[in-house]
């Protein structure tokens, strides 16, 4: 129960095409993200899965059956949005049982689901409360709570944590991945963030410009992206990718992660000068600029001392690097 | 007091001219009040004195309460003011509600035609609106000014109700629709509250000119049994004579209503934005 299949998925907002042709087959208990740039149709997508947009055309099928007339309410979902939109004048109690009391359940059965739901989010101190009473990360967890009652189909979250401080952003993030684990449901996560994506996800979908870039396992779009742009928008700090004519190679760019450069003061392949050095404790971020490839970032492990304007030679780990075509596609 | 932001001579000047605009506003409804408690003489010799020992008397108030039905004025006028109000109110709401909430065709058009009210004044349609409640059977009563004074109030209503409907959280609405709420139940138990301040602003400017208004009372509802205050009033303004005892008297009391409502109205404005819905 809670597989997802969106075949064809249009979506135009006047003369804007918003999403062109989104293909896609969620399997029962996985953990999917879409992730992209803002403006990229993630949420629109998400919108059309929840039944909130009408697609232009194509067909979302919620285990096996068609759902496009079907109102959000009797789609078998539940959605947490970013701005949490908890309803001001109900109790959390009231808040996590309105779903289920629209639908007509039985009081007891509500009282014991609401029971089960915040005792598993540690919400049974607020249950009284509403939500102009509680801090930020405490309304969010009201928010999943109130998902977790309707046991849906399919969990959808907005962006859940980006109105969260970084603190209770891997706090909640947390208690999510341990949330999928201990119910095994279906998910559809959307974020901008990448490091929330590679955390959460069983699989990721890069999407950018209405059209799906790349669905993968987050390792596998970290080690094998298909193109320029996954290359690009996952890792951090971002790929440097290099004029392949200024190394005298055949291929259009070349990319390489910053940490797979290694640097070293007296010898390497590109000689360049420190512009500016991020000392994050863990790790070090130089940004060199070079003779032969231009300006370049390299990610060191621990603690590494250079000051700007000094000279280094960096070099890269030949078994990883990267060949770009003239239309971005990763040559193997 | 710190002295980074303020200064001696300016808060003087701020307060000056704040107390001068205070006594200018308040001057006229101070003198009708302090009149309408003065006998007709002591009114036209010393207007502006306040009533003394002497000059005291409540003559003005005794002739509205023994001439001319005053109870029935002010019901009437009660009447009309609220169920007016309360109708702009709530199409106004709904009507904003829709052109925010809902994408159709038309949608910025039919927005422009509500508001095309503001511009316009009502009163230009004075005489097609007569013969539109001659033909229905409409005049002198109740019904004829509340209609009118509901499309009078509707145009700002809805311009100032649409672009406050347009700043709620748009999540909050389909978490609604998620948990299975009706559209209507969406409006009034997740928007309505919200827009509370809002709409306490429009209903201050709605109200005071329906109280106020003279014009339609006199044309559409002229009867006696459907009087409001202020046309009750200019039975004591003659062409010759005017009793000015109890045409102040009369203000003076209905000035009370108004500021009744006002204040429950203000209450709301200051109670700000239920918050806790989003951030």
């Amino acid at each position: 129960m809670g597989s997802l299949r969106l075949e064809n998925i249009k979506k135009s907002f006047g003369q804007v095409e918003v999403l062109k042709g989104i293909d896609l087959d969620v399997k029962e208990g996985e953990f999917i993200v879409f992730v992209g740039p803002s403006g990229c149709g993630k949420s629109t997508l998400l919108r059309i899965v929840a039944g909130l947009e009408d697609a232009t055309s194509g067909e979302v099928l919620i285990d096996g059956a068609k759902v496009n007339t079907v109102p959000p309410a009797k789609r078998g979902i539940a959605m947490v949005f970013q701005t949490y939109a908890l309803y001001p004048h109900l109790t959390v109690r009231n808040n996590m049982g309105l779903g289920l009391k629209q639908a007509g359940a039985p009081a007891p059965e509500i009282a014991k689901r609401i029971a089960t739901a915040s005792t598993m989010l540690s919400l049974d101190p607020y249950l009284e409360r509403r939500p102009a009473e509680l801090s930020g990360g405490q309304r969010q967890r009201v928010a999943i709570g109130r998902a977790v009652v309707r046991e849906p189909k399919l969990f959808l979250f907005d962006e859940p944590l980006s109105n969260l401080d970084a603190a209770l952003r891997v706090n909640t993030r947390l208690e999510i991945a341990q949330l999928h684990r201990r119910l095994s449901a279906t998910m559809i996560y959307v974020t901008h963030d990448q490091v929330e994506a590679m955390t959460l996800a069983d699989r990721i979908v890069v999407l950018n410009n209405g059209h799906v870039e790349q669905i993968g396992a987050p390792m596998q779009l970290y080690n094998a992206p298909a193109n320029e742009f996954v290359a690009g928008f996952i890792g951090s700090p971002k790929m440097n990718f290099i004029d392949g004519g200024r190394l005298g190679e055949s291929v259009k760019t070349i990319g390489v992660r910053p940490e797979h450069l290694s640097v070293d003061a007296a010898k390497g392949d590109w000689k360049g000068t420190v512009i500016h050095v991020e000392h994050l404790g863990a790790d070090t971020n130089l940004y060199i600029d070079t003779e032969k490839a231009g300006l370049l970032t390299a990610r060191i492990f621990g603690e590494y001392r250079a000051e700007p304007g000094s000279t280094v030679h960096a070099t890269p780990e030949p078994a990883k690097t990267y060949r770009f075509d003239e239309e971005g596609r990763r040559i193997e | 007091m710190s002295q980074a932001r303020s200064s001696l001579p300016r808060t003087i000047a701020a307060h000056a001219i704040l107390i001068a605009y205070t006594i200018i506003a308040l001057f006229p409804v101070i003198l009708i009040v302090m009149n309408s408690f003065k006998s007709r003489q002591a009114i036209f010799r010393s207007p502006l004195m306040p009533p003394t020992a002497e000059t005291f008397d409540l003559v003005g108030y005794r002739t509205v309460m023994v001439q001319g039905d005053f109870f029935l004025y002010f019901q009437n006028s009660l009447i009309v003011t609220v169920v007016s109000l309360f109708l702009v109110l709530l199409f106004g709401a709904m009507a904003a509600f829709a052109l925010a909430e809902y994408r159709f065709r038309g949608n910025t058009l039919t927005g422009l035609y509500l508001a095309l009210g503001i511009m316009i004044p009502i009163r230009l349609g004075t005489v097609a609106i007569l013969q539109l409640m001659v033909a229905s059977g409409l005049v002198n009563t109740r019904t004829a000014l509340i209609l009118v004074y509901t499309a009078q109030g509707l145009p700002l209503a809805i311009f100032i109700l649409s672009e406050f409907t347009r700043q709620i959280s748009d999540d909050l609405k389909n978490a609604g629709r998620i948990d299975g709420l009706s559209e209507y139940r969406i409006f009034f138990r997740l928007v309505l509250p919200l827009l509370r301040p809002a709409m306490a602003t429009v209903a201050v400017f709605t109200m005071i000119p329906i109280w106020n208004d003279l014009w339609f009372p006199l044309i559409l509802a002229p009867a006696e049994p459907t009087k409001t205050i202020t046309l009750g009033v200019q039975i004591f303004l003659g062409q010759f004579v005017t009793n000015w005892n109890a045409v102040l008297s009369a203000l003076s009391l209905a000035i009370v209503p108004v500021l009744v409502l006002y204040l429950i109205f203000s209450r709301q404005l200051i109670r700000g934005i239920t918050s806790g819905a989003v951030k």
